[in-house]
């Protein structure tokens, strides 16, 4: 055969926020396992490692997606943005500061899914109406907060992003 | 999940030969939102994990007027409806690929995983067959052609012999003056299994009257159904109220639906009904605006 | 008497002091601890929903490459206690012990039966998967009133019905039967000119929190115990993890991570002992982290009910008499919320003759448990929509009708002493005044679609309990605040808030921290709105106290009388001599002194919060789906400490909910098997499905708290189903009895309606 298997331990080598990293998993570990068990990237959280909650939002290659769902042996080459790499010039972006200014959180245990959505977002579309941000967040789930603040801490982000605040 | 083995081949040929060797336990990995999952849970047992997403041809994408459009197999659903050409000539496919998951879920998830996954919910089958889709399958043999509506034949199985694979969806340039619409029912407003789809084409002629049109149905069945005699019904009749009822309720007398934690029997009939007509008549809409 | 007292930090906005972590990824939560040598635990659970279990075989599972221990039940002691667990209720130590591991037999699917630890989570699971478990099942029992019929298969031989003290001659599922009564019901259903009388169906749901549980222990050679976990009760785990180990309360620590929320379902342990016996044979620290399918079908979802409610009222709107017949499914151990059902049922009104049974109900479902104003959101949904059909019958506007007979300082209420302050006629009066109520509806609004609008009110009785604080004096004037209470929704804010009023210093120069079990004095759970009260409370009487030992030892440094020392904002004055707080704070460390104090205090909280809401709602009358177009909450808050968390505990209680009115539920199979334990079949709204939700903020002055503070975090859970049944009402004229109103439901009742008229 011209192409061998992968089995036991690999090395992966990809880009995480910003930095050349390597690792050795296993073919079955996910990305979000490899994040948070082999790299100490914690901030990206594990709702229900089916793709249903959002909480695992990582950007993979700038697209949106749930990292309980990449196996981790195919990001190889990739580039993976998570939580941690989220950071504005003087810390905290203006989609973080705003989470923190209109109480976008409770638990907090869904933030950094939210922070890394609503990133992408913006990043996709600037102006992006009430509805579209509905849109856009429905595969982020929260318990807590009923999505009003969310909401409207995105839009205040926005807003601030497009220099109008 | 148990230990499982590895391969992101790079050609079509690696890939078949995998497939050759390693039969039913290897499963080729395009968006992984289905096969990640069933792994994970033990849905389905799989050793060998074939990623498709780095052969060139599963990730192509293209619309020619004369030719029509074609999917590669492991296309994510962002990237067809990214697309203001194929969405513009395709809105029924683009109904379909842009409510399949949420964001994420559409940044990975192919057309063709929902195709080979075979679930009787499927959100894109039913446009697909609407499209007089089919399927590109490869195989040790060459290379062989299969209309969508014949590609699933039970729950969770297809047509696929275990050495083949889906190459491509081939979907032909809609005809002038033509339209078509998906459209589902979920509880939810979004990220929710179908409780009931219906894919709907038609086409008019000259003077307004309809001279064709296919009906799908998703979850009213074993597999995604195609009830030709509901779109035939109206080949030759108005678009009228009249007639799109007449052919809903043929289309909610070949659904064949279950009880489940998704939807009741009676409750899935009637759908299938509100749907196809509400279906019919946003296709109406749009085949008029094609003009 | 509502204060117009000015406040320089309560009622402002500050951002949390936890937040930077939480929105950059770096606050830890249970499942982020690691430890070195650290190894991983999973459970293995019964696929039968009642069984007897005739033998377990881990001999294959020990000899697995990569696992270093195997658990059952016959590793844990027997125990027999019963411990309080705050809103919880009173826990059968015994029976928690057997629901964490199984023992002779499962009484659910998802029982525990065993446990291993290995090097890997996927070892261990591979591991799982060589246990030989030999099971003879039994029928089980999934419905409620099915449970108490004479015949039903017992859950347990040995319970018996226990009826106002009075234990029953046979066994049975029926656990307890309570009877709250007052007046007459007899003669007040004489004196109705309308009888409305309905029967009610609820199913589980769950609560919900996205974070999953999880638990880190560390078993040392020496017999300590230490345990990291997203609770909201760290001393609450102490106790329990001690009654169900039989070990010394002292051997074991527990260091409370952030937590993901728990709604109440965060308060029973689950994995902790589990995780510490691994941790005792392996020895090593082992980390375990349910799955979200463990989560739903073997945590302590909120239970299903079977409700009969029958209400009268003359023919000027006066209620004249009330009766509730309320069962509720406690699942496999007893215990639902069936007593809070019956105090908070009929609670926002004024009755003279009322008669309240309430029965808890073993059935084959996880043992249940709290659940955000436990047991208070079926029971009032039973009671508003009758109320709502009253009013119907009546010709009366329903917020009139709940004015007219709300309830008031002084009136009744089941079990308890009668209402002292509160706000029921507040909100009712707030809602009438609403731009949302005086903004009439348009009902149609398309061939297929048809609006409504409907209200309901919601009661939930507040919680004082035990809290402690401590407070160390910094040499710059700031304070660090240690607290015990877990912080699930910015209580950190709250309490360092009250903490900073008292104190007479600015927001900022409070750093609070919750801290573990060995540091700070007990707290109970985080749970029964009780922490911004209650540890509040501790934090106001922390800051008096510090008050008066910084002045005590400024009198000692100025030699001057302790009581001639006066205290304005932060400044400490006596005659002549006059100092700031860090002025003070380094006098007294020259002095080769702190100011380090503890407070425990344990308040009286009698009161309760009312609220009532306004929903508009659009039935698609062809598929039955609903839409919330319009929602507005009025809630009685007492004072809210920091407002945008009181109108985030407000939209996130309706959010809850909406999901309970219209689409979430367990899905059982005829053998008791959870159908949809998943996060995409259990459906929970998403940010699609609800629209803002509108608060007003009601103040009415809490009398057993300094600032008036109520516990807001419960009560708007309440009125969703209810106001949103008889939203559905008003726009297509059918009334759902059936929580949830899921499209096929809703549509089965309009098609049938529409086939009666035809
Ligand atoms: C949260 C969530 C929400 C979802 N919502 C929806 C929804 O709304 N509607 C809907 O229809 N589906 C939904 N799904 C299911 C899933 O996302 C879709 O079916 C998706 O289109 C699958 O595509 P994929 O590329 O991820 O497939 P994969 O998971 O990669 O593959 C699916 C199956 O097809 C096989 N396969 C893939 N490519 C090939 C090939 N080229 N040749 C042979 N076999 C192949 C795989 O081996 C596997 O068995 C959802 C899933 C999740 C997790
Ligand atoms: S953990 Fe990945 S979507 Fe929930
Ligand atoms: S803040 Fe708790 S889940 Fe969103």
């Amino acid at each position: 055969m011209a192409i061998s298997l992968m089995s036991g331990k690999v090395t992966v080598s990809a880009t995480v926020n910003g930095e050349p990293t390597e690792w050795l998993c296993e073919p079955r570990e996910t990305l979000l396992e490899v994040l948070r068990d082999r790299l100490g990237l914690t901030g990206t959280k594990e709702g229900c490692s089916n793709g249903n909650c959002g909480a695992c939002s990582v950007l993979l290659d700038g697209r949106l997606v749930n990292s309980c769902l990449v196996l981790a042996v195919e990001t190889e080459g990739a580039e993976i943005t998570t939580v941690e790499g989220i950071r504005g010039e003087k810390g905290l972006t203006p989609v973080q500061r705003s989470f923190l200014e209109e109480a976008a959180l409770q638990c907090g245990f869904c933030t950094p899914g939210f922070i890394v959505a609503a990133t992408a977002l913006l990043q996709a579309n600037p102006s992006p109406t009430e509805e579209q941000i509905r849109w856009w967040l429905a595969g982020n789930l929260c318990r807590c907060t009923g999505y009003d603040k969310i909401v409207r801490a995105v839009q205040k982000a926005a807003a601030e992003m497009r220099g109008e605040a | 999940m148990h230990a499982i083995q590895y391969a992101a081949p790079r050609t079509l040929q690696d890939a078949l030969e995998i497939l050759q060797e390693y039969g039913a336990k290897a499963r080729i990995l395009a968006g992984g939102t289905d096969l990640i999952v069933q792994a994970g849970t033990g849905a389905r047992s799989v050793d060998v994990i074939v990623d498709g997403k780095r052969i060139p041809e599963l990730m192509h994408l293209a619309f020619d007027p004369a030719d029509g459009l074609t999917i590669g197999a492991a296309v994510p659903c962002c990237r067809i409806y990214e697309d203001p050409q194929i969405s513009r000539r395709y809105p029924g496919l683009a109904d379909a690929v842009s409510i399949i998951g949420g964001m994420a879920i559409q940044g990975r998830a192919s057309v063709g995983g929902n195709l080979c996954n075979a679930s009787p919910a499927a959100d894109s089958v039913p446009a697909l067959i609407a499209y007089r889709a089919t399927a590109l399958i490869v195989g040790p043999k060459g290379e062989r052609e299969v209309p969508v509506e014949r590609f699933c034949t039970a729950p969770g199985r297809t047509v696929l012999g275990e050495d083949e694979l889906l190459l491509s969806l081939h979907l032909p340039t809609p005809p002038p003056r033509s339209g078509a619409a998906y459209l589902r029912f979920i509880p939810r407003n979004e990220m929710d299994i179908a409780e009931v789809g219906v894919g709907v084409s038609l086409t008019l002629d000259e003077q307004g009257t309809i001279s064709g049109a296919r009906i799908a149905l998703a979850a009213v069945a074993p597999t995604p159904l195609f009830v030709p005699e509901a779109g035939d019904s109206l080949a030759g009749s108005a678009p009228t109220e009249e007639s799109f009822r007449r052919a809903a309720q043929i289309a909610r007398d070949a659904s064949r639906p279950i009880n489940d934690i998704r939807g009741t029997i009676e409750h899935r009939k009637h759908l299938v009904g509100v749907l196809t007509r509400r279906a019919l008549e946003r296709a109406l809409e749009r085949a008029r605006q094609a003009g | 008497m509502t204060t117009e007292k000015q406040y320089r930090v309560i009622g402002t906005r500050p951002v949390r002091p936890d937040g930077v972590d939480k929105v950059t990824g770096r606050a830890v939560y249970g499942a982020d601890v690691t430890l070195p040598r650290m190894i991983h635990g999973k459970i293995l659970r019964s696929p039968h929903a009642h069984a007897r279990i005739r033998g377990i075989d881990t001999r294959e599972a020990e000899r697995y490459p990569g696992v270093l221990a195997v658990v059952t039940a016959e590793d844990l002691p027997d125990v027999d206690v019963v411990l309080a667990v705050g809103e919880g209720g009173d826990v059968n130590m015994r029976d928690a012990s057997h629901n964490i591991m199984a023992s002779g037999k499962v009484l659910y699917q998802g029982h525990a039966v065993a446990a291993v630890a290995a090097v890997s989570p996927h070892v261990a699971l591979e591991a799982l998967k060589r246990i030989k478990v030999d099971y003879e099942p039994l029928p089980p029992v999934l419905d409620v009133r099915k449970a108490m019929a004479a015949d039903a298969p017992l859950l347990h031989e040995d319970l018996f019905t226990d009826t106002m003290g009075q234990r029953s001659e046979h066994p049975s599922n029926i656990a307890s039967h309570l009877i709250a009564e007052e007046g007459d019901i007899e003669q007040g259903f004489r004196e109705a000119s309308v009888v409305v009388e309905r029967e009610f169906v609820t199913h589980t749901v769950h609560q919900g929190y996205i974070e999953p549980h999880a638990a880190v222990a560390e078993w040392r050679d020496d017999g300590q115990l230490t345990i990291w976990c997203s609770t909201q009760g760290a001393f609450s785990v102490r106790e329990q993890v001690a009654q169900i180990l039989k070990h010394p309360i002292s051997q074991v620590k527990v260091v409370p991570t952030e937590i993901g929320g728990g709604f109440g379902g965060k308060i029973s342990v689950y994995l902790e002992p589990v995780a510490a016996l691994l941790s005792r044979k392996a020895g090593r620290p082992v980390k375990m982290v349910m799955d979200r399918a463990e989560v739903l079908a073997a945590t302590g979802p909120t239970p299903g009910t079977y409700m009969k409610v029958k209400v009268g009222a003359d023919a000027q709107g006066n209620i004249t008499a009330a009766h509730a017949y309320l069962a509720f499914e406690a699942g496999a151990y007893p215990g639902s919320p069936i007593g809070a059902g019956c105090t908070t049922v009929f609670a926002p009104y004024r009755l003279k003759n009322v008669r309240i049974d309430g029965f808890d109900v073993l059935v084959n479902k996880p043992k249940s448990n709290a659940y955000r104003a436990p047991g208070a959101t079926q029971a009032e949904f039973a009671a508003e929509v009758v109320m709502d059909e009253i009013c119907e019958k009546l010709g009366m506007d329903p917020l009139e009708f709940r004015r007219k007979n709300g309830a008031k300082e002084g009136d009744w209420r089941p079990f308890g002493p009668p209402y002292t302050r509160i706000g029921a006629i507040e909100c009712v009066e707030a809602a009438q005044a609403s731009e949302h109520w005086k903004t009439p509806l348009v009902k149609e609004a398309g061939s297929s679609r048809r609006r409504g609008r409907g209200v309901a009110s919601g009661y939930w009785m507040n919680w004082g309990g035990t809290s402690s604080c401590t407070g160390r004096l910094n040499p710059d004037g700031t304070v660090a605040l240690l607290e015990g209470s877990t912080d699930i929704g910015g209580t950190r804010a709250s309490i360092a808030m009250q903490f900073a009023e008292a104190f007479g210093i600015a927001y900022e120069r409070v750093r609070p921290q919750v801290v573990d079990t060995d540091t700070v004095g007990y707290n109970d759970v985080t749970g029964g709105s009780r922490v911004t009260f209650g540890t509040g409370y501790a934090a106001y009487a922390l800051a008096k106290q510090m008050q008066r030992e910084i002045a005590a030892k400024l009198a000692a440094i100025w030699e001057v009388d302790p009581e001639s020392v006066t205290v304005e904002g932060d400044r400490y004055s006596a005659g002549d001599k006059s100092v700031n707080l860090v002025e003070a704070a380094n006098l007294i460390s020259e002095q080769g002194q702190q100011v380090v104090t503890s407070v425990t205090t344990t308040p009286h909280n009698r009161s309760g919060a009312f609220a009532t809401h306004i929903v508009d709602v659009e039935v698609d009358v062809e598929t039955g789906k609903v839409e919330i177009l319009r929602y507005t909450a009025v809630q009685d808050v007492g004072k809210a400490i920091h407002p945008s968390y009181v109108e985030g505990q407000m939209q996130g209680g309706v959010a809850q909910g909406i999901g309970w009115a219209l689409n979430e539920e367990y899905i059982y199979d005829e053998n008791g098997s959870l159908r949809n334990a998943s996060l995409l079949d259990y459906r929970m709204p998403t940010a699609l499905d609800i629209p803002m939700i509108e608060t007003i903020l009601v103040e009415v002055f809490n009398p057993d708290h300094p600032y008036g503070v109520r516990g807001v975090g419960e009560v708007p859970i309440v009125p969703p189903p209810a106001a949103i049944s008889n939203a559905i009402y008003d726009a297509v004229g059918v009334r759902m009895t059936t929580l949830p109103i899921s499209p096929a439901r809703l549509c089965a009742e309009i098609m049938a309606k529409n086939s009666a008229r035809a």
